[in-house]
């Protein structure tokens, strides 16, 4: 890289990480301000800790997201074989209309519109509280699902077709075919799908704030609540941990995908 | 070759479908339904047209309420996707021209602030923002005056920018990956200098990436609330406060009608943008 490159590529990173640096920094401040450091304490990670809103909330999430990450997965995947076996050009077009919609449209829109649907039905039925996990839950299956089926598709068609009917030749049910065929094939497509249905269920706030009912909070809607007053850093201790866990993720992935290599090799 | 691949038949498509259809396609009726209805849900053009007439006082001017808003925020998301296209183009260049092990870390580096929660993100923006926040402290110790940056539309952009940038780098970067490195040989071999290998190859083969990368910025940015409530500390109403505020009062129709006037624009400008790319990228209206 030329030297240009190199500072270039430095003011953007600075860019991206300065936020989060402080919020690092000053999760360890002793005072309650955000600008001053007056002094390291871990006070901000004990209140953490005695939050229990916060932590349900965090338990919440993870619920949402592990159930979302399974039913888009599975149906995005079955949809996906679907899809490629289907013969009338007018419902593969439709499909994919239907497909786009939630991937273009913003999620303001995407939010408000389940949100209409869901209270009109409610209201038909005559509950008091329209809104609770279920709706949310449908709503996060409806927004991960186009990610599911954009990752499984491009590796069926990328498939060799003669693979599950030779599995047939050779005395394969079409079902056995199936699964012991064509599954491990787009297995790779399947996980990326899981793993992004699962990043976009964790980290939507927009899409949930419309859905959610008072009763089920998630992270993101605890921490939107917890910004709309004075926020103490407590929401930085949070931050921290968040970021953490993801390098510690991260760094996993990566030693896992360098055994891989060497076996490879 | 058999007809029977699959075992389930049709019966693999059908959740899919019927999900789409109930979850996708009848809850953009309802967005139609309550934009054009009353409270007691009788048909009424009162919603669509108070978005275009409604008027208000601001600074002793009679303006029009919510096409100012509209305007507002069409020209920070079209301010904020330009510079994220000039800060991100560059980026996505020097990524795809390094080193496999650099490529590797810089797309983490890109991911890592994507995973971290937004909403907390650009609180810290707020702090840092502020009138005495860590920016004017910093300024101050050097001897240089403070400026004022929260609450005004400049900060508001500085927020779309940090926290939409990644996405315009990142489909920008996937093209330029796979761009092959004896094109821009060819074109130096046939007495192009940098800028016209920049102008005449390698920007024309990356327009698929910027379009993608527009969309992505510019659509997240026009619609947003968050932000616009933090960073322009609540003075700077964007469409998606508007749209949220009535959310929160209640008044579902009013809130339906600008998401239906948001839909119909966006998509008039996807479809716009879908002719232009296919003229453009495929020479002609080949799809």
């Amino acid at each position: 890289m030329k030297v240009t490159s190199k500072i270039y590529t430095a003011i953007i990173f600075i860019f991206l990480f300065a936020p989060i640096a402080i919020l690092l920094v000053f999760s360890f401040n002793e005072a309650k301000s955000l600008s001053v450091f007056s002094g390291f304490s871990l006070k901000w990670y004990r209140e953490l800790l005695r939050d229990e809103a916060t932590l349900q909330s965090v338990r919440n999430t993870l619920l949402l997201a592990v159930s979302a990450m399974a039913i888009s997965t599975v149906m995005g995947t079955a949809a996906s074989v679907g899809i490629m076996k289907l013969r009338s050009k007018w419902l593969r077009a439709t499909l994919n209309v239907a497909t786009d919609i939630p991937m273009t449209n913003p999620d303001i829109i995407t939010g408000i519109s389940l949100m209409l649907m869901f209270v009109f039905v409610g209201r038909l039925l005559g509950l008091a509280n329209s809104l609770s996990f279920w709706t949310m839950l449908i709503a996060h299956v409806t927004f991960c699902l186009p990610y599911v089926i954009l990752q499984v598709l491009p590796r069926l068609r990328q498939m060799d077709p003669s693979l599950p009917e030779a599995a047939m030749d050779l005395g394969c049910t079409p079902m056995r075919a199936f699964f012991k065929v064509t599954i491990p094939e787009i297995m790779p497509g399947i996980l990326t799908g899981a793993i992004m249905a699962f990043t976009m269920s964790l980290d939507d706030f927009v899409i949930s704030y419309f859905t959610s009912g008072a009763g089920f909070q998630t992270l993101p809607i605890r921490i939107y609540n917890m910004t709309k007053k004075t926020v103490t850093p407590k929401m930085y201790a949070l931050a921290t941990i968040i970021f953490f866990v993801i390098l510690a993720l991260l760094l996993i992935s990566n030693l896992t995908d360098k055994k891989e290599e060497k076996q490879k090799q | 070759m058999t007809k029977k691949q699959t075992p389930f038949g049709g019966a693999v498509l059908a959740p899919y479908s019927l999900w789409a259809l109930l979850f996708i396609l009848v809850p953009l009726v309802f967005v139609a339904y309550y934009a054009f209805t009353d409270n007691a849900f009788a048909f009424t053009f009162d919603n669509v047209a108070r978005f275009f007439t409604a008027k208000s006082v601001v600074d002793g001017v009679e303006q029009r309420t919510y096409l100012v808003i509209f305007w507002r925020s069409l020209k920070l998301a079209v301010i904020s996707t330009v510079i994220c296209l000039l800060l991100g183009y560059p980026l996505a260049y020097i990524m795809a021209r390094a080193s496999e092990k650099r490529q590797k870390l810089m797309m983490t580096l890109i991911m890592i602030p994507m995973w971290m929660n937004f909403l907390i993100r650009t609180y810290a923006w707020m702090t840092i923002l502020q009138d005495t926040g860590i920016l004017n402290s910093f300024l101050t110790t050097l001897g240089l005056g403070r400026v004022h940056i929260i609450g005004t539309e400049g900060a508001v952009v500085i927020g779309m920018v940090y926290d939409y940038l990644p996405y315009m780098v990142l489909p920008i970067y996937s093209i330029m990956a796979k761009m092959d490195v004896k094109l821009l040989e060819a074109a130096r071999d046939l007495g192009c200098n940098s800028v016209s290998v920049l102008r005449r190859v390698i920007w024309p083969l990356s327009l698929p990436g910027v379009l993608s990368g527009i969309t992505m910025v510019l659509i997240p940015s026009v619609s947003t609330f968050y932000i616009s409530q933090k960073l322009g500390n609540g003075k700077f109403f964007l469409i998606g406060d508007a749209i949220e505020g009535q959310y929160v009062a209640n008044n579902l129709h009013f809130a339906a009608a600008m998401a239906f006037i948001l839909m119909v624009i966006l998509l008039a400008a996807m479809a716009g943008m879908k002719k232009f790319t296919n003229h453009r990228v495929y020479g002609g209206d080949t799809l």
